[in-house]
């Protein structure tokens, strides 16, 4: 793609999201309160500085390094921002503040559990991950593995977990934008769509990082902004804060106290199995640890990482029970029947409202768009070097081809993957997508974390092991999910399910696992013997991150 | 590249730093998967503990303070490992490493 053609595309797309924008506002303007207007305005606002970037950025990502890495040189607390913007999706502010709104503490659990995942990643695979890594995370694996059947399966993995995130995502994205900017759903889904092919296409990971960071750094002012107001209403006494809750909601002190969310035992500790593991290896969040210098930078990362998300989690504590308090009993924010207007998910949108009128309720809209702008940017450029880089380059093209034309390839995948995540977007809407978020964490719990795991600590793996452990793995966990309370009863309909649990990662993480020792351990080829032998040097590299990507030369 | 990774592999002191290295990390990963095993494990099977008020003056739970003490916990030793690792980790590493180059660079040495 030459750069004046680059250039006209990019203008033709500002101009274009410009002409959407603007036709929203006038549509806005006319039709609708003048909320939404502000509400636009904002987002338009984040548009054109993200487009900005884009420019900016596309005049820099030339070789595939620039395209999925940004070349190396992003510092360790740029990137722990730009992680943060990858990791809280929508779902966590509202869909966190929209059950502690109906259930309570069980709201809670989606605060703290999946936060585990960040200490294991740092403590268990951060430094090695920086050390070994190029551009995916099959690159790690296939250091002493066979390049084409690992490839093969952990880009398998790899692209059904991005598009099973991006449906959730744009479903998700849909429906809120409907209801807060009184958009079409269906112009939602091609607005979201064009602006992820324009950033990921164009600015690689250079423009996808910035769009992040300024993501995450919204967010988080955005959630301080409500907490802070929350707090003052009660004079900055939490106890105060929780007292109006337990009085306001219907199930009274329950409101403070575990439910019946996790209702039997082997189910809460498989889904506690799934966010902790699953979260810990998920593909797009550990790419980010190739986009900076070293392991020193990689470390800092997830410590900023940690902090902010952190941060973030425990501003739902206060954000949760402060729509208890101040939108559960306002008409303004009831419909006819007394129930929350949009549903629960718009909890914590309503108390934004009610804590800073149509200022306030703008920017958290605004931010809520642009909050899924990013995450599907950052799933698309996860799901465009899978594609070019793992499929194409290493097993079409045995590592043959010219750094321009993978670029050119990353870029029509990007085009690919979002036009895809559009069409997906429209045909899921309205559907039940419940089972569609369990399974990419099971897939990331199932196949990533057990082969990244044992790849890097276990000298006896083989490629026959993982192979036999991803693919037996992965089949057993989508029919575990197929089977299950919420498929096969819930929406096809069956009196009973075949399989009792909703999260199967605590059972399909042990088959993988225990299918990978096995026929490692049995394993006697030359070609095995080989791989076993590989381990010395690959273990001085991970320690010392001699030899590593990127890193200065000695 | 492949002389070196051997030239290292032989140093001791390499072998201390990634036992070092490997305890802390395993220690601390152990300390994480307790606290967050126990506070699931209280959800599932004794969530009355976690109902009780923290004191009589408070609508405040043990639930809710072992939620935020969980997510401190996390945070804090998350800082102790990068605190450790970037200063005496990587300061053996960099002396390993060069040591073994300059080795390799002197052909009188080892």
């Amino acid at each position: 793609m030459n750069r004046p053609l680059l250039k006209a595309l990019l203008t033709a797309a500002l101009l274009i999201g410009m002409g959407a924008s603007l036709g929203a506002f006038a549509d806005a303007a006319g039709a609708l309160d003048g909320v939404n207007k502000k509400a636009i305005g904002m987002f338009f606002v984040f548009v054109v500085i993200s487009l900005g970037i884009t420019w900016w950025a596309a005049g820099r990502t030339k070789s595939t390094s620039d395209f999925y890495t940004a070349g190396g040189q992003i510092s360790g607390f740029q990137n722990g921002l730009a992680i943060t913007g990858d990791w809280c999706s929508s779902a966590a502010l509202m869909g966190i503040a929209a059950l502690i709104y109906t259930t309570g503490f069980d709201g809670l659990i989606y605060s703290v559990v999946p936060f585990g995942a960040w200490p294991l990643m740092m403590f268990l695979l951060a430094d090695r991950l920086r050390n070994l890594g190029k551009f995916t995370i099959a690159d790690i694996v296939s250091l002493r593995m066979a390049r084409v059947p690992i490839r093969s399966l952990i880009a398998s993995a790899g692209l059904a977990f991005v598009v099973g995130y991006l449906i959730v995502q744009m479903v998700g994205a849909g429906t809120l934008i409907s209801n807060l900017f009184g958009l079409q759903y269906e112009i939602a889904q091609v607005i979201i769509g064009v602006l992820i092919i324009v950033y990921v296409a164009f600015g690689g990971m250079i423009a996808t990082t910035y769009v992040q960071l300024i993501k995450a750094v919204l967010l988080l002012s955005g959630a301080t902004f409500i907490t802070v107001a929350v707090l003052a209403k009660f004079g900055f006494s939490i106890d105060g804060l929780y007292q109006a809750a337990v009085a306001n909601h219907p199930t009274k002190e329950a409101v403070m106290q575990p439910g019946g969310l996790l209702p039997d035992p082997i189910n809460a500790i498989s889904c506690g199995v799934m966010l902790l593991f699953g979260g810990a290896a998920m593909p797009h969040v550990l790419m980010r640890f190739f986009t900076v210098p070293d392991a020193k930078e990689a470390r800092r990362s997830v410590a900023w990482a940690a902090t902010f998300i952190g941060y973030f989690y425990v501003l739902t504590f206060f954000i949760g029970y402060g729509a208890v308090v101040f939108v559960m009993k306002d008409p303004h924010f009831l419909d006819a029947n007394g129930v929350i207007r949009g549903g629960a998910n718009m909890a914590a949108i309503h108390l934004a409202e009610a804590m800073g009128g149509d200022i306030l309720l703008g920017f958290i809209s605004a931010v809520a768009f642009a909050t899924i702008v990013a995450v599907v940017a950052g799933l698309t450029i996860a799901g465009a070097s899978a594609i070019s880089h793992d499929l194409y380059a290493n097993i079409l093209r045995h590592g043959k081809a010219s750094d321009a034309e993978v670029v050119k390839v990353s870029r029509y995948a990007a085009i690919g993957l979002g036009a895809l995540g559009v069409i997906l977007g429209i045909a899921f809407k309205e559907q039940n997508i419940a089972y569609l978020i369990v399974l990419p964490f099971t897939i990331s719990s199932t196949v990533f974390f057990p082969v990244l795991f044992l790849a890097m600590y276990w000298r006896r793996l083989t490629t026959s092991g993982i192979v036999a452990g991803g693919w037996i793995g992965l089949a057993s966990a989508v029919v575990m999910l197929v089977v299950g309370p919420t498929i096969w009863k819930d929406i096809l309909g069956n009196p009973a399910p075949l399989f009792p649990y909703k999260y199967p990662a605590l059972f399909s993480m042990t088959i993988s696992f225990a299918t990978m020792i096995v026929v490692s351990l049995l394993d006697r080829s030359e070609r095995g013997r080989k791989e076993v032998a590989a381990f010395e040097d690959q273990f001085v590299r991970s320690q010392t991150g001699l030899g590593a990507e990127g890193a200065t030369q000695h | 590249m492949r002389h070196l990774y051997e030239r290292i592999d032989r140093d001791p002191r390499f072998h201390a730093l990634a036992r070092r290295r490997s305890l802390l990390g395993w220690g601390l990963s152990g300390a994480v998967l307790v606290a967050y095993y126990a506070f699931i494990l209280a959800i599932a099977f004794a969530p009355q503990h976690l109902a009780r008020q923290l004191h009589d003056d408070t609508v405040l739970t043990v639930g809710i303070a072992a939620g935020l003490g969980v997510i401190a916990l996390s945070i804090a030793l998350t800082g102790l490992y990068v605190w450790r690792a970037n200063r005496s980790f990587d300061r053996l590493n960099a002396e390993i490493v060069s040591d073994a180059t300059r080795d390799a660079e002197d052909p009188h040495a080892a």
